[in-house]
Parts: structure tokens; sequence; C-alpha cells
């Protein structure tokens, strides 16, 4: 029998998909464990109190999202809608919760590609000044910075900005994606920024960075803390290495050593490391975006999981699974790009 | 310096906590060096009793996580095939999402409070000791010395015992200093939500989380918030001595199997 | 014609004295052999010519190249000498080559940044140096990474690279120690045939007397930071001058085992 596909490269990467289905069936169910285990009922948790007390209220709820029925066949529902690209209904918005990730993750998406691009311009290249400068002023002083960065709250950091920055100084603007004045931009990716731009909006431009500066920034810090340190321990294990001793003996200049020698091979590493910060910035969001009202999946998940909207934390648990099972494959497919030894064969 | 706050808690207090005697929302003064707050308690002094709050638990929490975690590593590393990949999958699962959301979902789901908050927290907390402790025990079971004890006649229950627990503990012990840190970072955060400690306690991550209804007020929210920083600071910088007076090589493979 | 003098090289790494007042004179066209056990010494001297010893190094002493003392170059001025004028071949060519940079980038890199060749030029060099160290299918292999070679053929394009910028005097640190047996002479060969054609400075270190008194034209003995002895290839062999010397040759494996001249080397490499 002849294979489906013959590439090495397409028939690691279905392999992958396969995996990573059966993995995010896993999340599925886990969500749908944790969720109906524990004693928390999502009735009261909806309609309040008062209205729970009346069973012929909680009878009609129950059966509007299909609570009556057993969990095994709330769970093979669940997953046959899934297959179909049906998520279910929030029991909080009532929209269907497809609709509110699809406006959710935009926003989130912006703050997240800001901060993770950020950290790791700035987190490498702490890293590496550290590296090179070690025991020096640089080095102590980066120590401290990263030392910092890795301990701060997030939500306490976000909240001094917030006071600091939007109310008293007044430098940058409240909470929100944009100032209550301000319409959104046409929507075609969801980002604003992006989207303003695309329409020659440039006010709107101009408003939306100005919204997503804070946030953006608050998050950086962590993860260029960890970044920091992991890319100092990194680069100071390659420069060890006998290759970047046989670098040097060819004469070449420290600048050319460290960029094509030293930083090829420390960021095989750093790039797993990458991957785990990006992870800790979504995490990071539920936090931050509750603080600025950011309408993201952040504060969508803190919504659902406080209101036990088992559908949306469903959704949410879906979703993330599946931007790890990516981040992952990523972060693998650029190891191969970098490091040949552990291409495909 | 906050141990020792912790430890020796009343004694060092001005005030009750939880007294509500003084006038509202006054800012530091000589009397109240951290002011108070809108029901009047003394702010310095439930900063000072955080930290018989938080800490504690998050020691318990990176307790219980070693002692989940690194019994089910040592079996999985142990007892591989079929074990060592019912174990792995499962922490698969639990890292593919962010810890914070999973937490939450738990905690909300377990009702607020701060005991509720620690096993939320080590749901998605216990994994990570899994890998490392499998990852080593893996490396020390193929060692000589404990396939010689093997050939020797030792149960796989002794040279466990003897051979493999010992070597792992270390390392684990380290990391799991480190991990104090990240510990209280999550845990007040959850309470910060909402899903931790229940009003009136004097939780550091909810004080500052009652901050936000007196925006005006900084030293509501600012004062927890640096106890908070620096207490995980400390512990985090007691975990790198602690890793920088290992052996840098072990040092070294500790953090690229925290990573992996 | 002497290209390099080493004179009362002292060197101290914290608290440690390793060496002690190294004297060393490397000839154009010949190979100055440098045995010693190990911990002696041998490759902290290569090192020091080539300006690359660990941090926290103390040095004295002078090494002497073209009129000028290493030692008191600019570390800019030295690395313009190193790669062009003095390149070393290291120890372990498994380690020593980047394993994540394509030959090809590893060859041509120093070729484009000390000769200022182009692309093309550097490549058609590239293509011409593994030819000579005998690399099969030399314009495949530059698109090839160090894992995919053998021991022996790594170490035959770490020796291309040390030669690529034509430099007088090339340190050798036990270039064959890490290979397997059945390569050793192979390699050994290769460079001295190299050296003789480029008309090469050798320092050939090496613990393995047996390949020393294959290759040498002279043999120097090192033992704790100081050379014992230094002289004649037969000199030394014949007649040690240093009673640690002897020692060393009556420790060869069978006074007749161990690989003793070129010839030995030759049906080393037909066997
Ligand atoms: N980085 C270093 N720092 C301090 N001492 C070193 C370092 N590297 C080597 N040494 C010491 O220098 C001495 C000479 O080493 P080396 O020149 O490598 O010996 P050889 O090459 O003859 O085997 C040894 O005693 C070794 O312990
Ligand atoms: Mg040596």
């Amino acid at each position: 029998m002849r294979p489906l596909v013959s590439s090495p490269l397409a028939r690691y990467l279905v392999r992958r998909l396969g995996v990573s289905a059966l993995l995010i069936v896993g999340v599925t169910l886990v969500t749908f464990v944790l969720t109906n285990l524990v004693p928390g009922d999502p009735v009261a948790a909806n309609l309040g109190q008062r209205a729970a007390e009346n069973p012929e209220t909680v009878a009609a709820y129950r059966a509007h999202y299909g609570l009556d029925r057993p969990l095994p066949v709330q769970y093979v529902t669940y997953l046959g809608n899934l297959v179909q690209g049906d998520l279910g209904e929030s029991q909080q918005t009532h929209r269907p919760v497809l609709t509110d990730l699809q406006s959710a993750v935009p926003a989130t998406l912006e703050i997240a590609i800001g901060a993770i691009v950020l950290s790791v311009l700035i987190g490498v290249g702490f890293g590496v000044v550290a590296a090179v400068r070690r025991g020096q002023l640089a080095d102590s002083a980066l120590r401290v910075v990263s030392l910092v960065g890795i301990s701060v709250p997030t939500f306490w950091l976000a909240l001094v900005a917030f006071y600091v920055f939007s109310f008293q100084l007044d430098l940058a603007p409240g909470s929100g994606r944009l100032a209550p004045a301000t319409t959104p931009p046409p929507h075609v990716t969801g980002l604003y920024t992006l989207d303003s731009l695309l329409a020659g909006e440039w006010e709107t431009f101009g408003d939306a960075l100005a919204h997503l500066m804070l946030p953006t920034l608050v998050l950086t810090l962590y993860t260029v803390g960890l970044l920091t340190r992991f890319t100092r321990s990194a680069v100071l294990e390659v420069l060890e290495q006998d290759y970047v001793r046989s670098a040097r003996a060819k004469g070449l200049p420290g600048r050319t050593v460290l960029f094509r020698y030293v930083l090829r091979a420390a960021m095989v590493p750093i790039l797993t490391v990458v991957g785990l910060a990006f992870g800790a910035l979504l995490s990071g969001t539920v936090l931050v975006e509750e603080i600025f009202a950011w309408p993201g999946l952040g504060s969508y998940a803190y919504q659902a999981a406080s209101h036990l909207d088992l559908p949306a934390v469903m959704g949410v648990g879906l979703l993330v699974g599946v931007i790890y099972l990516v981040i992952n494959l990523v972060v693998d497919l650029l190891y191969g790009a970098i490091d040949p030894r552990v291409r495909v064969q | 310096m906050w141990i020792v706050v912790a430890v020796l808690g009343p004694a060092l207090w001005p005030y009750d906590p939880l007294i509500q005697d003084f006038p509202r929302l006054d800012a530091p003064s000589a009397a109240h060096w951290f002011g108070t707050d809108e029901l009047g308690r003394d702010v310095f002094t439930r900063v000072l009793a955080g930290a018989r709050v938080t800490m504690p638990l998050a020691v318990l929490l990176v307790g219980l996580s070693v002692a989940i975690g690194g019994v089910l590593g040592l079996a999985a590393g142990f007892f591989g095939r079929w074990v060592g990949e019912t174990v792995m999958r499962l922490t698969d699962l639990v890292m593919a999402f962010p810890t914070v959301i999973l937490a939450m979902v738990v905690a909300a789901s377990l009702g607020a409070s701060l005991l509720n908050a620690v096993l939320a927290a080590l749901v998605v907390s216990w994994p990570a000791y899994a890998r490392v402790t499998r990852g080593l025990v893996v490396g020390i079971r193929e060692a000589d010395y404990v396939l010689a004890d093997r050939l020797l006649g030792f149960s796989p229950l002794r040279s466990l015992r003897t051979d493999i627990v010992p070597m792992v503990t270390g390392p684990v012990l380290i990391l799991a200093s480190l991990d104090i840190g990240t510990a209280t970072l999550l845990l007040s955060g959850l309470s910060f939500l909402g899903l931790g400690a229940k009003p009136p306690t004097a939780e550091w991550g909810s004080m500052v989380a009652a901050a936000i209804q007196n925006f005006d007020s900084w030293w509501l929210g600012v004062f927890p918030g640096l106890a908070i920083l620096t207490v995980v600071m400390a512990f985090n910088f007691l975990g790198d001595a602690l890793r920088d007076a290992l052996d840098p090589r072990t040092a070294g493979e500790l953090g690229k199997a925290e990573t992996r | 014609m002497t290209a390099l003098e080493i004179k009362g090289l002292t060197l101290r790494i914290g608290d440690a004295e390793i060496l002690r007042g190294v004297d060393l004179d490397l000839e154009a066209g010949r190979i100055q052999g440098l045995a010693g056990e190990s911990g002696s010494g041998k490759t902290m001297t290569g090192l020091a010519v080539m300006g690359l010893l660990p941090a926290r190094s103390h040095v004295g002493g002078t090494i002497t190249y073209g009129g000028r003392d290493l030692l008191a170059l600019t570390p800019r001025q030295l690395g313009d000498l190193r790669g062009t004028e003095i390149a070393m071949v290291f120890q372990d060519p498994s380690t020593s080559l980047h394993p994540m940079l394509s030959v090809g980038a590893q060859l041509t890199d120093h070729l484009r940044h000390h000769l200022r060749l182009d692309r093309a030029a550097a490549r058609a060099r590239a293509v011409e140096l593994l030819e000579r160290v005998r690399i099969p299918d030399p314009a495949g292999a530059l698109r090839r990474f160090a894992h995919q070679f053998s021991g022996g053929q790594r170490q035959r394009i770490a020796i291309a690279i040390a030669l690529a910028c034509s430099p007088t005097v090339l340190i050798a640190d036990e270039p064959t120690t890490a290979l397997d047996v059945t390569v050793q002479a192979g390699v050994l060969h290769l460079l001295r045939d190299l050296a003789g054609e480029m008309g090469l400075a050798v320092l050939m270190v090496t613990h393995d007397l047996g390949v020393m008194s294959a290759v040498a034209d002279r043999v120097a003995v090192m033992r704790d930071g100081e050379v014992v002895e230094n002289g004649d290839r037969h000199q030394v062999f014949t007649a040690p001058a240093h009673p640690y010397t002897a020692s060393l040759l009556a420790s060869l494996p069978g006074a007749t085992g161990g690989v003793r001249s070129l010839d030995d080397v030759r049906a080393l490499e037909e066997s």
C-alpha cells in the first residue's frame, strides 16, 4: 500500500495533527468532568437565588441547556455538535459561544502579540547583554530587573500603572479598547490597529494604539524577566562550547561570533521558553483584562468561570488548548529550521 | 524577614486587623503608617496579618504539588511503559491549559475559599513535578550502581527507596523552593479575582482587589501589592541562591527539565 | 627561517602556575612536535599563541611573529592575525564544528571577512579547499552539516577551515586523539603533506610519542608547564637528554608496537 502522503514533513504534520486532535478531545473531557463533578450549581449562578427557588424556572432552564439529561449524553451531544462547528450557547450572554469567542480573540491577540514580540526583543536582548557582561554592573542591574519582573503580581502592576499613568498623569487613556466616542473600524481582522490602518482611519489607529500601550507593557514585564534569565543562562552555556572557540580562532569579529555562532545555538532552548512565555501571557491576560476592562478572552474566561457557564468554559478551554498545541507545533518546526540535527528525516 | 513577621504574628500588629474603629480612608500618617481602609481598618496591620495567610498556603500548595507530582513521577519513571505513558499524557492535558484559567474554573466550581483556591492551584501545579521527577528517575534507573543493586537481588521497591529517592530529592526540592514565589503569585491572583479569600480575611490579593473600589486612596492597593512583590522576590532570590550553590551542571539540567 | 618564536612564556590562571617559561621556535616548512602528558600545558601554550586564553589569565614572556610581540597586541590587531596568518586545529572535531551552521558557512565566513571575497569567490575557494582535504563531493558537502560526516572527515573539514586563508603558522592540538585509530594515520598524513606544500610552520601537539615520531621534524617534551627536552627527532628518540623523556619512551606500548616512523603510518593507512 502506498502511503497517503509522501513527504516526511507532511507525514510528520499528519501524525502531529492526529495526536493533537486526541489531546483536544481530552481537554474537553477534563473541562467537562471538572465543571460537573464539583458542587457548584450553574443554575443558581446564572439565574440568581430567587429564580432558582422556582422549580418551574429551573426545569425550563435545565431543559433549554440540555442539563436535564445524563452527563455522558450531554458530553457526547457536545462532541457531536463540536464536530459540526457548534460550540453551544453561552448561558450568560445567550449568544453562540463561537460568536463570543470570535469577538474576544482578536482583542486578546492584539495585546498578546504585541507583548510577546516586545518581550522577545527586550528579554533576549537583556539576556545576551547580561551573559556577555557576566559579573559586571550591567549583569547585576539586569539581574535585579528580571527578578522584579518575575516577582511582581501582574494584577497589582496593572492597577498601579492604571492609577499612575491614566488617573494621575493622564498620559494614557482609560480602560477599554477605544475611547467611548470612537467608533470601531470596519471589521476585517478584528485587530483594531490593523483594521483602522486598512481603512485609513488614522485617528482611530492612534486611539487604539494608545489604549493598547498600558496593558501590553504590563503584560510584558513578567515575560521579559523570564526570558532575560533564561537567555542569560543559555548564552553562558553556549559561550563555553568548543565551536565558539573555533569561531574566535578564525579571527571573526566578536559581533559576528555572538550573533552567528552563539545566538544560533542558544536560540534552540530559548524558543522553548518563548512558547512557555506565550502561555504565561495568556494566563496574565485574565488578570490584566479585568483591570483595563478589555473585552478579550481573559475577561470572557473569568465571566464564564465565575458563573459556571459550562458551554463558554468549554469553548475557552478548547480554544486555549488549540492555541497551546499550535504554539508547540510552531516551536517544534522552528527547532527543525534552526537545528539540522532534529530535522525530520 | 516576612517569615519572622508571619511567625511572630499578632505580637507585631499595632491594632486588630479586623477592628473597624478608625476614621475611614485616612491617608498614611504616624498613627496609621499605611493609612486606613474603607471600613476604618488599619492597613499596616492587615498587611502584616496577610503574611500569615498567603505564605503558609503557598508552602502548603508547593508541598502538596511535590508530594503528588513526585509520587506520580516516581511511578511513571520507575514502572515505565503504560504507567509512565498515562501519567505523561495526563500532564500534557493539564499543561495544555494556561494555569490561571484552569485554576479559575476549578476554584469557581468549588466555591470561593482560600482552601479551594489551593486545591485549584494544586490541579495545575503538580504536573511540573511529575515531569521533572520522571526525567530524573529515568536517568538514574539505568545508572550502573542501580543495575548492580538489582543484580544483587534487591527488590524493585528497595532499590527505589535506597538508590532512587535520595538522588531525586535534592533537585526536586530546589525546584520547589524556586516555585514558592510562583505559588504565592497564583494564590494571590485567584484571591484578587474573588476566587480565594473571602472578606474580611486580610489576604493581600483580595486587599488589592478591594482597593479598586476606592481608587483615590492609593495606599489601599499599593502596600499589599508591595508585600506580595517583596515576598515573591525573596523566595525567588533564595531559590536562585540554592541553585547556584548546587553543582552547576545539575542546576543546568534542572533548568532544562523545568522547561519541558 | 624562524616564523614564530616563543620565549620565556609564563601563564598564571588565578593562583595556579600553568606555564613556567616555555621556549619554542617554529620554522617555516617544518613540524615542531610538542609532547607531554595530560595537563602539562600543551593546549595552553597553543591558546596563548592564538590569544584565546581563558579569562583571568596572566601571561609573561614574548611570542614574536613578524617582528611583533603577539602578547602586546590589542585584541583587534590580534583578531586580524587570527585565522589569516596563525590558525589552529582543535582536538575534537565533533565539538569544534558548529552543529547548526553548514560546512559551507563555516568555511566561507572568515574567507569573506578577512579576504573580502564575494559569495561566489568564497564558494569556489571552499570547494577547492574541500578537494584538497579529500572530502568526496565537495560542492554537495558545502550544504551539509557536521553531524553528516564521519569523525575523520570532520577533522579534515576543520583543517580546511584552518588553512582557508593560507596562514603561515598552524597550531594542531592533538588533531588525531579523538579519532578512530583507523583514520588517524590518514589525517596525520594529510596534515604533513599540506604543511609541506604550503611551507607552513606547524606546532603539532600530541601526547602520543608514536604519532610524534611519525611526523615531527623536531620534538619538544613538556612537563608541568616547562619544556624539559627539545631537539631533532632522531636525537630525542635515540638519545634523550632528559630522564623524563627516557621514561616516556620506555612506557611506549612495546618498544616496537607503536607507530614509530612515517613508514609505519603508511603501513597503517594501507591496512
Ligand atoms: N580554564 C582553565 N582555568 C584554569 N586552569 C585551567 C583551565 N584550563 C586548563 N587549566 C589547567 O591548565 C593546565 C594545563 O592544561 P592543558 O594545557 O590543557 O594541558 P594539556 O593540553 O597538556 O593536556 C592543567 O593543569 C589544567 O588543569
Ligand atoms: Mg590538551
